[in-house]
């Protein structure tokens, strides 16, 4: 705030102003963090006070349990942050494909059109849960040549199948939002129809979706734990059978916190950007 | 050089040009005035293949560039189009924005396509802003921008649709000077404008568009002093009318 101004010394009025803002400032902070603080006792007693709340402690928050299934849980959970890293990028790849041909207007492209359409009204359709059975169970069913059989690729597939028809619609409604005259003007130029959206129009439609698209992306972290239902042995599938054994539930907490974990720094990513492209439409 | 023959425009069975007739030789500045809705936007985007005609025929140099065959890129990469509203694209610098068309449509090397931007540039006054967003340079920085990004692609004639209307009385100067300057250059143009003395200086030529239709066109001297038509006369009261009020 101290900026060094040419001729300008800071007035009496400048300085009694800038302290109160200073004291409102405080008393702001001050608030916030007890009443913070009194959310949390009054919540901790509601939970500690509950009549089954001894059973509970044992069987959900064993220290004992919990240090003793971490490192499972944990390397169970590095196959689903593979997962998640190489669902991404392809998810990413197929979503903009999907978008882009929806995109074409040429009347020779009007099967590819269709078989665009075709894929994201199906898997938008179909619960992502459904999606793994099918692919894990039905396509090594099958029998094909070249068919992986190995789950975790099975699983990969499945999620970028169900996810990318998002991905193509968040990207197509980013399309949408760059203005015509934005394409007149390209096309005024001379770019044609693919120069337009490669330079112009895409460029601008991804800056402005980057905060749906992350949130997409931390509801995909969550999503691949349900690549255990096809038998990969991921976090939640190492908590599952740690439990079974054990008929403690602690490692479930534990594969909880760990997705915390991992989707607390995408979502607060998320906050920035989205709050960053308000800051800049309001300027 | 542009020939425009009888070509008609229609919106949801609405005429918006009705068989407007319009020849350009090399050199020559025409000016399109006539009232908000007349179809002034709509002929420059019928020329520049931003709309298809609904009949008649556009020639450009002898050819006939509303032909179905027509490759609509290949006519745009010899014209050059400026809007009203500049158009710039706002995730580009300056120097990217000029320098996009010359490297992507005509093939220039990315050092030779920089080095002409900065001399238009420069000749333009703008050479300071060559690394700057659209978002940080005034309207009528912005619009100069835009004319010299339309130039850089060296066209054989420049549109330019109402290039001052979107700014302040003192920022239409420095946009109305670059103009000036094509004229002297020996550009071909065509403006929409609402500029009338503006108009009366620079044209070689005025057109009174309509409602569609293409009512008088003459010298600036001609229409400005002696306008023909009771509608053109009307028109140009009209526009003295509001500019004393
Ligand atoms: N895409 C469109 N769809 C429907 N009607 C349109 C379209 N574009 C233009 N029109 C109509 O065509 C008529 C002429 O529009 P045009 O923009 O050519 O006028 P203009 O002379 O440039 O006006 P102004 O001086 O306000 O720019 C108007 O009545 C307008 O509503
Ligand atoms: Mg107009």
């Amino acid at each position: 705030m101290t900026q060094q101004v040419d001729g300008w010394v800071k007035s009496e009025r400048q300085v009694e102003r800038e302290r109160q803002r200073g004291r409102r400032a405080f008393r702001s902070g001050s608030v916030a963090s007890a009443s913070t603080l009194v959310c949390l006792v009054a919540l901790a007693a509601l939970v500690t006070n509950a009549p089954g709340w001894a059973r509970v402690r044992e069987t959900f928050f064993n220290v004992e349990a919990f240090t003793e299934a971490l490192p499972d849980v944990l390397s169970g959970f590095w196959t689903n942050i593979q997962i998640f890293l190489i669902a991404e990028p392809l998810i990413l790849i197929v979503g903009l494909l999907i978008a882009l041909v929806r995109e074409l207007k040429a009347p020779v492209f009007f099967p590819l059109r269709a078989l665009a359409v075709a894929y994201v009204d199906v898997f938008r359709g179909v619960p992502t849960l459904l999606v793994i059975l099918l692919v894990g169970f039905g396509l090594p069913a099958l029998e094909l040549q070249g068919v992986p059989k190995d789950e975790v690729t099975l699983g990969v597939v499945a999620l970028t199948l169900s996810y990318s028809a998002y991905v193509a619609e968040v990207f197509r409604a980013g399309i949408a939002t760059v203005h015509p005259s934005q394409r007149a003007a390209a096309r005024s130029l001379g770019l044609g129809h693919g120069q337009t959206m490669r330079y112009v129009v895409l460029p601008q439609a991804v800056r402005r979706v980057i905060p749906p698209l992350l949130n997409d992306f931390v509801s995909l972290q969550k999503d691949t734990a349900l690549v255990s239902t096809i038998g990969v042995v991921e976090a939640l599938r190492q908590a599952q059978i740690y439990a079974s054994g054990t008929f403690n539930y602690t490692p479930y907490l534990v594969a909880a916190l760990l997705f915390i974990l991992l989707t607390i720094p995408m979502a607060r990513l998320t906050d920035h950007l989205a709050a960053r492209s308000q800051r800049r439409r309001g300027a | 050089m542009l020939t425009i023959e009888n070509v008609w425009k229609h919106y949801h069975g609405h005429s918006v040009l009705r068989g407007v007739d319009l020849t350009v030789r090399p050199h020559e500045v025409v000016c399109l005035i006539g009232a908000s809705g007349s179809g002034k936007s709509t002929l420059l985007r019928c020329v520049n293949l931003l709309e298809t005609v609904d009949d008649g025929a556009i020639y450009l140099d002898g050819e006939e560039i509303t032909a179905v065959r027509t490759d609509p890129d290949d006519v745009r990469k010899r014209l050059g189009m400026v809007f009203q509203a500049y158009n710039l694209f706002p995730h580009m610098t300056v120097l990217e924005n000029i320098c996009l068309a010359p490297r992507k449509v005509h093939g220039t090397g990315r050092a030779e396509a920089e080095r002409q931007a900065r001399d238009l540039l420069a000749r333009f006054g703008l050479a300071d802003k060559a690394t700057a967003y659209p978002d940080r340079l005034s309207g009528g920085q912005q619009q100069r921008v835009a004319i010299i990004r339309a130039l850089a692609t060296g066209p054989r004639l420049l549109l330019l649709d109402e290039v001052t209307s979107a700014l302040d009385p003192a920022l239409v100067t420095e946009v109305l000077g670059v103009i000036r300057e094509l004229k002297e250059g020996g550009m071909t143009m065509i403006l929409a404008t609402h500029e009338m003395g503006f108009a009366k200086e620079i044209a070689d030529t005025v057109c009174f568009l309509d409602g569609g239709v293409l009512l008088e066109r003459g010298s600036p001297e001609q229409i400005f002093t002696a306008p023909r038509e009771p509608r053109t006369q009307e028109f140009l009261r009209s526009v003295l009318e509001s500019r004393r009020l």
